[in-house]
């Protein structure tokens, strides 16, 4: 998922990082002292979570669940997996720099429209009913990005066209493991912790 | 245990064993601007030799930088099967120009020339680029990463998301660990099963309900102490005769690079782009 230094074109990574920048500045505009803590926590967490590699028949996936925080975190999704991508950038060597806007903008912006989407579907939910919806938020996010990097890519260089589709039919599994897991995660919430998922971080009354 | 610890964070790791060398000494704002300007640069070179120079360039601060070796060269080669893919496919789903161009068919699939010098071109770009920045960077302690990136005038309440999460990143994965080892002491063991995924995702949302919660005791605990929105900064020591140094140094050679690269005495080199 990470697209690396080099790969894409000078308009595609302008805009890209425009809208990454206008993104992470609608995240941090309502995000107040007392939400700080809260944001840096879950995005640790989210962080925890893509260092899981889950076996996926001979091999394995890690982890991005970018729909649950999507739906966790609202807007604030943007600074949080921002935050996320840059460490495994600078740590790892994961993804690029000049890149890093895109591919902040390609995870996030998903997380934010799916997170959008299914919340009103949560609010009276059975937890039968939160699994199908947090199933498909989280299905959805993962579709969402393989689209995003597939026009990125084709939008950098024509050449690229024929191998964006493929990648599209090899993220199936990941979508299908990520529906599954966010579809457990969502449910165990509205059953645990309610007000995680029906109300985003940003908007949030204070919280003690 | 082992089998899912996790990786961690190099710059969380005990500092006390960190190397001495030119580049650790060097001003960490200076190391972040001149990492981000490194790859600015790198990605906008014309041609193969001229990203062979500053992969060298990246090759040679990363010694300097004392990297180790071979996990750095694990890293750095460490794409995803995604890229790996997509560098695989170039050859053959860039059209063929023209019969000089063609390299070879495979299984009634035209491969160009033009084709894998792209993907090598994106090779380099990308290895040079993340060289350079896990040898400026990666190598900083993670304190002075936040010092700098706020010197650096990054937003103050992303500079707290970093921070807060550098520092808690490490207790959220313990957490995890204990979470798992429970599962463990129940049998559970992960899989590809439905069963592996729903436990996973319980894992997971308890791990965001404890996260949750561990933030509000933090943010209480903060207060507690003052804390009014803002972390403290240390004064910034200024720039030193060696840090200008460095810099001056990186831009010669960069330049040189640059005028190699864009030399219209040397148009016979772009036959290899």
């Amino acid at each position: 998922m990470h697209i690396v230094d080099g790969a894409l074109s000078l308009p595609v990574i302008v805009t890209g990082t425009t809208l990454a920048v206008g993104g992470m500045a609608m995240g941090l505009r309502k995000l107040d002292i007392e939400r700080v803590p809260a944001a840096a926590m879950l995005s640790a967490a989210f962080f925890v979570a893509s260092l899981i590699h889950v076996p996926v028949g001979p091999s394995s996936v890690h982890l991005i669940m970018s729909g649950p925080a999507g739906l966790v975190l609202g807007w604030a999704a943007f600074p949080a997996l921002f935050v996320g991508l840059l460490l495994q950038t600078l740590f790892f060597g994961f993804g690029g720099l000049t890149v890093l806007g895109v591919n902040t903008l390609n995870i996030a912006l998903p997380a934010v429209i799916v997170g959008a989407l299914a919340r009103p579907f949560l609010l009276s939910a059975s937890p039968r009913r939160a699994a199908i919806v947090g199933g498909l938020a989280g299905a959805g996010a993962i579709t969402l990005t393989a689209l995003l990097v597939a026009l990125s890519l084709s939008l950098s260089h024509e050449a690229f066209w024929a191998s964006a589709q493929i990648v599209l039919i090899s993220h199936i599994s990941i979508m299908l493991i990520e529906g599954a897991i966010s579809a457990a995660l969502v449910s165990f919430l509205r059953q645990v912790k309610p007000e995680l998922l029906v109300i985003p971080l940003q908007t949030r009354a204070g919280e003690e | 245990m082992t089998s899912f610890a996790l990786q961690r964070l190099p710059a969380l790791e005990a500092k006390a064993r960190a190397p001495r060398s030119l580049v650790h000494g060097l001003d960490a704002r200076l190391r972040v601007v001149a990492a981000f300007g490194f790859a600015v640069f790198v990605v906008s070179l014309p041609n193969i030799l001229a990203l062979l120079a500053a992969l060298t360039l990246a090759f040679v601060v990363a010694v300097n930088a004392k990297l180790p070796l071979r996990k750095t060269a694990r890293r750095v080669l460490l794409v995803d099967t995604f890229l790996i893919f997509l560098l695989v496919m170039l050859p053959f789903t860039t059209t063929v120009s023209g019969p000089q161009d063609q390299m070879l068919t495979l299984w009634g699939m035209p491969a160009s020339w033009s084709g894998l010098w792209h993907a090598i071109r994106i090779v380099l770009t990308s290895n040079a680029v993340v060289m350079m920045m896990l040898a400026l960077v990666g190598t900083l302690p993670a304190g002075e990463l936040v010092q700098a990136l706020s010197a650096l005038r990054m937003p103050g309440q992303l500079v707290q998301i970093l921070a807060l999460s550098l520092r808690y990143i490490d207790i959220i994965a313990q957490e995890y660990a204990r979470l798992r080892t429970a599962m463990k002491l129940r049998a559970f063991e992960l899989r590809c099963s439905w069963h592996s995924y729903r436990s996973m995702g319980y894992l997971l949302a308890m791990l965001l309900v404890r996260s949750l919660e561990r933030s509000e005791r933090v943010l209480a605990a903060m207060r507690c102490r003052g804390y009014t929105g803002r972390f403290p900064v240390a004064p910034t020591r200024p720039m030193t005769q060696q840090d200008w140094g460095f810099a001056m140094a990186l831009t010669a050679a960069c330049a040189l690079i640059a005028l190699a690269a864009f030399s219209p005495d040397l148009s016979w080199l772009e036959g290899l782009h």
